[in-house]
């Protein structure tokens, strides 16, 4: 276990405890419970109903939205034991948190490390209140996996930087009002060539297109850069240093697509498959689901999630020393990632032809969205790094493995 | 591959050369686009109507080729090979039960309008939304049947259905007493809801094993269009990975891939080996067909759910595209493993016919 950390005194706790119950039963509507949706990170903004908005901004005033990160750029400025509090008294009364996106999850932890003081002052708050969309301009058609190959190029024109370039899979641009992005300042080094910026959505030559998936939604873009122009104030880090930032930024993402945050909850929520297998497959006469081929096989997948839910406690108990994410983090989004396609499957199987219907008359409600889900999932093994790329990555850095061919 | 004789050798030929052709994954995609009623293009099905594949069951006196199962196989595996949207398989499994059970009369009514494609046909066996033939409640008094089937294959515009009732196989024709409710799947092909109420309905004769003979051929052929659409993956996988360039590399030079395709391969050949296998074992009139098909539809189901799923992983985010057909493949795979019964269903019932 990491050391560091002084458990902080069980009595101090308990108040803090008291104050998170008081402070959410006065604010959180009930009518709100267990209302959190699943798929909102990829679906675009809705409008806000008047209890939403409120609880957001209350969440967003008291910087709970993004409990760990500091109180003077408008976070809770709690300590992990008191974010863990905050988190269980939330589940207590089925509340969730309004505050997200890529901003949080991505962005904004890397900014806080590598930020300039202005640059914290003028993002940070704005991103703990959630009323500003962060959208990555990282990918693009010929450097996915391989992103230190990227192209878009940035051309040093003394005060600001010219972009030109195209970037794909920019999650929610069509919504974001923010990007940052990786661009390359040299041609002749690869590593060393990238540099970190952001850039305004709506700035002169930026132009998105929505691609649409297999799942029938488009909750990713094509963006194109045509001689835009983006301040130099706008550079995080020094030039030619966005790859080690630009690195930092993506074990945040993994550690987040791995489940590390509350989206893992909210991933495997929904009826047990135990339930709904009896629904429609049957029991036999000792009441066991029918098929007793289908049966052990939602008994191994419960037993694989139980195992990745304590693995993810002991990491976070063990990584209670503050260092952020670490490569572990790789194991924890193949893991993740395999465990909620094998789930996507199930719950397909288990229903039969009416576990895969498009739209129209005929289909639960809830198995229409399953479907919408299993078919998006199927990227959740190649965003964020490939489970190829995290098998690389585990290879080498952890087993010290050498480079592969 | 199975030894062909010269007549199934020239079928496959030009099967595979029509499909490439005129009915390529761009004519499905139009399809899904257009949604026509019937969900499949009728030009098309004419088209393979003209060249005899409606008639490959069906005996030449009747107007057909009464070339077989395997034969019809070959089409089929083609037709996959494009995810080409066509009654076919559905109007075959409907004319194995005319065959199987139909009195001289019903047979000289139906078989020469089966063979000319002037009848869409067919297969009406479930009642909720997974294989089931022991739970059937569709019941026949004084020759109306009524009762209500779940996603029938090509139930939209079909004109003669095949349907299972407590007390055997029936013959239902035309409109009266029909309800037709379509039910939109994944793969944008026909599954509609058909009710019904009162139709007139003639039985088909044939043993009490009548409705398993012709659920086995049913799910024999639509083993075989699985064993194309999980070969045209591969080798569209096997192509993107000599061609993606990352680390300044093909794809394909990855020893990590290397691998993963050639166990898929392997795994191709095992499918390849036990579909054939079921299609003879139904032409040479086996008594073990049912243990045949059970083990073709088991292995094709796991082997096209990790073909479709690789195909998908080894693109990456452009075979998550709509633009690329390999979401095509992804819905269509999961319809048809839930199809006759997926891998589980036909493992319990391998599993029972040993004896286990």
């Amino acid at each position: 276990m990491a050391t560091a950390e002084i458990e902080a005194p069980v009595d101090a706790l308990e108040a803090f405890r008291a104050h998170a119950r008081e402070w959410l039963g006065a604010h959180f509507p009930p009518s709100l419970k267990g209302k959190d949706n699943a798929m909102s990170a990829v679906e675009g903004p809705h409008e806000n109903t008047p209890e939403e908005a409120a609880w957001q901004q209350a969440m967003g005033e008291k910087g709970w939205g993004v409990p760990t990160w500091p109180k003077e750029y408008g976070g809770g400025g709690l300590s992990r034991d008191e974010a863990r509090v905050l988190q269980e008294e939330m589940a207590r009364i089925g509340a969730w948190n309004p505050i997200g996106g890529m901003g949080v999850m991505m962005f904004g932890p890397t900014l806080l490390e590598y930020g300039s003081e202005e640059q914290k002052r003028e993002h940070i708050p704005a991103i703990a209140k959630g009323i500003v969309r962060w959208c990555q301009g990282y990918s693009e058609p010929g450097a996915g996996s391989d992103l230190a190959s990227l192209q878009a190029f940035a051309e040093d024109r003394g005060d600001h930087y010219v972009v030109n370039g195209q970037k794909t899979w920019t999650s929610g641009g069509q919504w974001a009002d923010k990007c940052f992005m990786l661009v390359r300042t040299d041609k002749t080094r690869k590593h060393e060539g990238i540099t970190f910026l952001l850039c305004d959505m709506d700035t002169p030559g930026v132009e998105v297109k929505p691609i649409r998936l297999i799942s029938g939604s488009s909750p990713f873009c094509e963006t194109f850069f045509t001689d835009v122009k983006v301040p130099k104030a706008n550079r995080v880090g020094e030039e030619g240093q966005g790859w080690t930032i630009g690195k930092r930024l993506l074990q945040h993402e993994r550690s987040s697509l791995s489940g590390g945050g509350s989206t893992a909850g909210r991933m495997f929520s929904g009826a047990p498959l135990g339930q709904l297998a009896k629904k429609y497959v049957g029991v036999d006469e000792q009441g066991r689901i029918a098929d007793a081929d289908l049966r052990s096989r939602i008994v191994r997948h419960e037993m694989d999630l139980r195992a990745f839910m304590l693995t993810l406690r002991r990491a976070s108990a063990e990584a209670k020393s503050n260092q952020g994410p670490s490569a572990a983090t790789s194991i924890m989004k193949n893991v993740g990632a395999r465990i909620m396609q094998e789930r996507s499957e199930l719950l397909i199987e288990i229903r039969g032809l009416a576990g895969l219907g498009w739209e129209g008359e005929g289909f639960e409600e809830e198995a229409l969205k399953d479907v919408r889900t299993w078919l998006f999932g199927k990227a959740v093994s190649i965003y964020g790094g490939s489970t190829e790329i995290q098998n690389n990555v585990i290879a080498k850095r952890i087993l010290g493995m050498l480079d592969h061919q | 591959m199975a030894v062909l004789t010269e007549e199934q050798t020239m079928l496959r030929d030009m099967a595979r050369e029509w499909a490439d052709n005129e009915s390529p994954v761009t004519a499905y995609r139009k399809m899904r686009d257009a949604a026509p009623a019937e969900y499949y293009d009728a030009a098309a099905w004419r088209a393979q109507a003209e060249m005899g594949w409606a008639g490959i069951l069906i005996p030449e006196a009747q107007g057909g080729a009464g070339m077989g199962y395997l034969s019809l196989g070959l089409v089929l595996e083609q037709l996959g090979r494009n995810l080409a949207a066509t009654p076919l398989a559905a109007t075959a499994a409907a004319t194995s039960a005319l065959l199987l059970g139909g009195s001289e009369a019903q047979q000289v009514e139906w078989l020469p309008r089966i063979a000319a494609g002037d009848v869409v046909a067919a297969l009406a066996v479930d009642e909720g939304p997974r294989f089931a033939p022991d739970k059937i409640a569709t019941t026949v008094e004084g020759g109306k049947l009524s009762g209500t089937k779940e996603f029938v294959a090509e139930g939209d515009s079909a004109q003669l259905f095949v349907v299972a009732a407590t007390d055997g196989l029936y013959l239902v024709a035309g409109d009266e007493g029909v309800t037709r409710s379509p039910r939109k799947l994944t793969d944008a092909r026909s599954h509609a809801q058909l009710r019904f109420d009162g139709a007139p309905a003639g039985k088909l004769e044939g043993g009490a094993d009548l409705l398993t003979q012709v659920t086995d051929r049913a799910t024999a052929a639509l083993c075989a269009e699985m064993l194309g659409m999980a070969e045209a993956a591969f080798a569209q996988t096997n192509d993107y990975l000599k061609t993606r360039v990352q680390f300044g590399q093909v794809l394909a030079s990855f020893q990590a891939l290397q691998h993963r395709m050639a166990k898929m391969f392997t795994e191709l050949e095992l499918m390849r080996s036990v579909v054939e296998g079921a299609l003879e074992a139904i032409d040479s009139g086996r008594a073990n067909v049912s243990h045949e098909v059970s083990l073709a539809k088991a292995v094709a189901g796991e082997t096209l759910h990790l073909v479709s799923r690789e195909t998908i992983q080894l693109h990456g985010g452009i075979g998550m595209t709509d633009e690329h057909d390999a979401g095509f493949t992804l819905k269509r795979a999961r319809v048809l493993e839930a199809m006759w019964g997926n891998a589980a269903w036909h493992r319990e019932r391998f599993a029972r016919l040993c004896g286990y």
